[in-house]
């Protein structure tokens, strides 16, 4: 029970920057932009969060630092796309190369000095639940800001106005602008915030889970947060659970490693891959909606909001009010 | 509500789409407009709700001036509400978020709410919609529902209809008519945009003709269909007077042919068209003659029945055969379909080289080919001029020149359409140079003057259906109009 309850708390904190990249990401898409830079951004942004924070000794000012990159990236993206109608995957994907070298670049004097780190931080009351509490509430601030987020996010998603508006304006952005919606606006306002998440997430890496700076050293986390976008049809909660699913996956590769079986740990992590790609091929498929059709129309409805997992329409398009 | 538009004038490049149109609509009545594809109906929709500016007039609403609306938003808070063609909803999302989506709620949404007054307004038009459905399960017609309860939800006095009834079932257009009459009795003003002639006579209490984007005028109920139609069409009558020539042996022969797309089918056609012949297609946008043309051209394999071409069964063959056979396919959308945007003249005459091809291209030769082709086809151009550069009536010309010599059919969709004058006239001379030569042609067009100034014979299509086959020497624009609008005599 204590080995199952550290591994549990051990996914969930370990996942946090990929939770804080992959929605990030989402709030992006659901806009109708991808910011294919994820993976530079992280980088360029762990390297900056990690060097402010050592330079200043100050965390906050750390991940703010690391907040600012991934917006400035993010703007990057947002004026090629939006602005200059540029092809939005060669803009990030450019945009990724460059972040990436430049965060080996200036983070030379950087690597492998040791610096400061995110404290534990149970939360009284809370963590006396049993179970519950020492896998939830012991964690640390990072850990529950990507709780608040999974949740924040679906609350905003599904609840709220302009949560229903940002979804019209990654599905159909000529009938969001019909319904008042300022479309350009609103896209440079989501790409940014979740540029700033991206962000957050570099620092999340190199001053909380990964402690530190080296070259390269998100080791192409932010293209699995990419891939976990998919995986989760652009919701939250799905992504989240994509998120942890492959912090999972990831964690039972070290136990096993470690307990001395005879498994080529390389499969781990590999595992989600082939996972989400058969995912997607059944849940996209029309045999899925076949089947779907015997079912009584409630639960037909509550599955297919459960599976269907169809991209924002108007994904990675440019729009032009006339 | 009273709304009048007036001396609108809208631009797009070279089009005039509204030229001084000035239309009165008043308070709980049908107000129709009706004008042909392209006659600039939806343009004027458009200004009216804010999608579009124009670039002169004003638009007054119960005699207060405006001199225009910033946005479709804007323009619903002053009472205007538009329904497109092509409904502009959110498919993936349910019919409840969709309602919802562009109301002024600030931060939580108020499905509660929204969900009580959107059961009322069903309740109050008979409409049998779920909140929580998905909007992509929905016909055309409900989706339409769908957004007329949510323009009025939203406070919309005068509701605009953009061609509501293409691809809605009969009762749902009787419902639909229902709704509107509804409305009208309630005092809204309705404005119901289409080209259908008895859409038009049975709903509206006044009219508005619209052709080459200019007022060709208005009429009330109840309509002189005779009139109507001279409005739409002009009032020209043109009894086609053609060089006749011999025709010869059949070159395309239909057999019970049926064609089916995902949104039409055409069905049971058996015809032949003859060496020297031309046939034209005339119809509304959309009733069947693309299919048509595809299927002849080998590019939409018929669902059931024959297709030869001089004598040989090429059904459900491969476009290969037909190539070989002899055919040629322009379609309507030059740049899209037709022409490689970025490749220069003399490229395309290497792509467009039929049967057997060098693993390199002698450009010296083909440089002469294109300079002699430029000549020979007037194109204002030089061999390297890539195709984008040329304006459409040299694009045309282009095609022309890419089709290879001995053809035995010409299947083209709108040859002429968007070209000046001059060009029509020069293209209309090489193809019927092709037809003395031997060749069939079946063209489609919705300039009813060219059907019948160069076909032998027209085939009407309606909605898919053949609904009349007649000799163009013995029709009239009057009588085409009539029959594209649905009507038989
Ligand atoms: N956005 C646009 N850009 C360029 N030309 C346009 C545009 N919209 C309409 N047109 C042109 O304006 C004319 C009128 O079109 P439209 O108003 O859609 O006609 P209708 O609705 O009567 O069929 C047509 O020649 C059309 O090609
Ligand atoms: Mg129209």
């Amino acid at each position: 029970m204590e080995f199952f309850i550290a591994i549990l708390a051990s996914i969930l904190s370990d996942s946090a920057p990929i939770i804080f990249a992959s929605l990030g990401e989402t709030l992006n898409e659901r806009g109708g932009v991808i910011n294919l830079s994820v993976e530079g951004t992280m980088l360029l942004s762990a390297m900056a969060g990690f060097a402010v924070a050592f330079t200043t000794e100050s965390l906050v000012l750390g991940f703010l630092a690391a907040m600012i990159v991934g917006a400035i990236v993010a703007s990057l993206v947002a004026f090629g796309s939006i602005t200059l109608k540029r092809d939005q995957v060669a803009v990030g994907f450019i945009l990724t190369l460059v972040a990436g070298d430049l965060s080996s670049f200036l983070g030379v004097p950087f690597v492998r000095v040791p610096g400061p780190q995110i404290e534990s931080l149970p939360i009284p009351f809370l963590r006396d639940i049993p179970f519950i509490g020492p896998v939830f509430f012991e964690r640390d601030i990072i850990t529950y800001l990507s709780f608040a987020l999974i949740i924040g996010m679906w609350l905003w998603f599904y609840k709220t106005q302009p949560g229903l508006q940002l979804r019209g304006i990654g599905e159909r952005p000529e009938a969001s602008f019909a319904r008042g919606g300022n479309v350009k606006l609103m896209r440079y306002i989501y790409i940014l915030l979740g540029g700033a998440l991206i962000g957050f997430a570099g620092a999340a890496f190199s001053l909380h889970v990964k402690l530190g700076w080296s070259h390269r050293a998100t080791a192409g986390f932010g293209w699995i947060a990419l891939a976990i976008v998919i995986f989760g049809g652009w919701d939250p909660l799905k992504v989240a659970f994509g998120a942890y699913l492959f912090g999972a996956l990831r964690a039972s590769a070290t136990t096993l490693q470690s307990s001395g079986l005879e498994v080529p740990v390389q499969v781990f992590p590999l595992l989600p891959f082939p996972l989400m790609i058969l995912t997607l091929v059944i849940f996209n498929s029309r045999g899925l909606d076949r089947v779907l059709n015997y079912l009584p129309l409630g639960a037909r409805r509550a599955l297919t909001r459960l599976l269907r997992s169809n991209p924002p329409a108007a994904l990675g398009t440019h729009f032009e009010q006339e | 509500m009273r709304v009048e538009l007036k001396n609108i004038h809208k631009h797009f490049g070279a089009v005039h789409a509204n030229n001084d149109v000035t239309l009165t609509v008043e308070g709980g009545s049908i107000h129709g407009l009706l004008g042909e594809n392209g006659a600039g109906k939806s343009t004027l929709m458009k200004v009216l709700s804010g999608y579009i500016h124009a670039d002169g007039g004003e638009i007054s609403l119960d005699g207060k001036k405006l001199k225009r609306f910033n946005s479709p938003a804007d323009a619903l808070r002053h009472g205007v509400g538009m329904l497109h063609q092509d409904p502009l909803d959110f498919p993936p999302m349910t019919l409840l978020d969709n309602f919802i989506l562009g109301c002024d709620a600030s931060l939580l949404q108020p499905r509660a709410r929204a969900e009580k007054e959107f059961r009322e307004l069903c309740q109050q038009f008979n409409f049998d919609l779920d909140t929580n459905a998905f909007v992509s399960d929905l016909t055309v017609g409900e989706r339409q529902q769908l957004e007329i309860i949510r323009l009025l939800w939203l406070g919309a006095r005068t509701l605009i209809l953009d061609e509501p009834t293409t691809g809605i079932s009969a009762p749902q257009k009787i419902k639909l008519f229902a709704t509107l009459r509804q409305l009208a009795a309630d005092g809204k003003s309705v404005i119901f945009v289409s080209h259908k002639l008895e859409d038009v006579e049975d709903l509206c209490h006044r009219v508005t003709v619209l052709r080459r984007g200019q007022m060709a005028g208005e009429a009330k109920s109840p309509f002189v269909t005779e009139r109507l139609v001279q409005m739409m069409f002009g009032q020209q009558l043109n009894i086609g007077k053609r060089p006749n020539v011999e025709l010869g042996a059949p070159v395309i022969e239909f057999d019970h042919l049926t064609l089916k797309d995902d949104r039409l089918t055409v069905p049971d056609i058996s015809l032949s068209v003859r060496m020297g012949e031309v046939l034209a297609l005339a119809g509304l946008e959309g009733s069947g003659q693309q299919l048509f043309l595809q299927a002849c051209a080998g590019l939409l394999p018929p669902s059931a029945g024959q297709l030869r071409l001089n004598g040989i069964d090429l059904t459900r063959k491969p476009y290969e055969n037909f190539l070989r056979a002899g055919i040629a396919y322009m379609p309507a959308d030059r740049m899209k379909e037709g022409l490689v945007p970025g490749l220069s003249i003399e490229e395309h005459i290497v792509l467009a080289k039929r049967g057997k091809k060098d693993a390199l291209i002698d450009w010296t030769r083909t440089r002469q080919t294109a300079t002699a082709q430029i000549t020979d086809f007037n194109i204002k151009g030089i061999p390297t001029t890539r195709v984008e550069a040329l304006s459409g009536g040299n694009q045309q010309r282009t095609l022309l020149a890419l089709l290879p010599p001995d053809l035995k059919l010409l299947a083209l969709e709108h040859p002429t359409r968007g070209l000046d004058i001059e060009s029509t006239l020069y293209i209309w001379g090489k193809l019927l140079e092709r037809r003395k030569q031997g060749a069939a042609i079946i063209f489609a067009s919705a300039d009813l003057d060219e059907v019948l100034q160069y076909s032998d014979r027209i085939l009407v299509f309606f909605g898919g259906r053949v609904i009349e086959t007649v000799r163009s020497s013995e029709t009239s624009v009057e009588q085409l109009g009539y029959l594209i609008g649905g009507k038989k005599q």
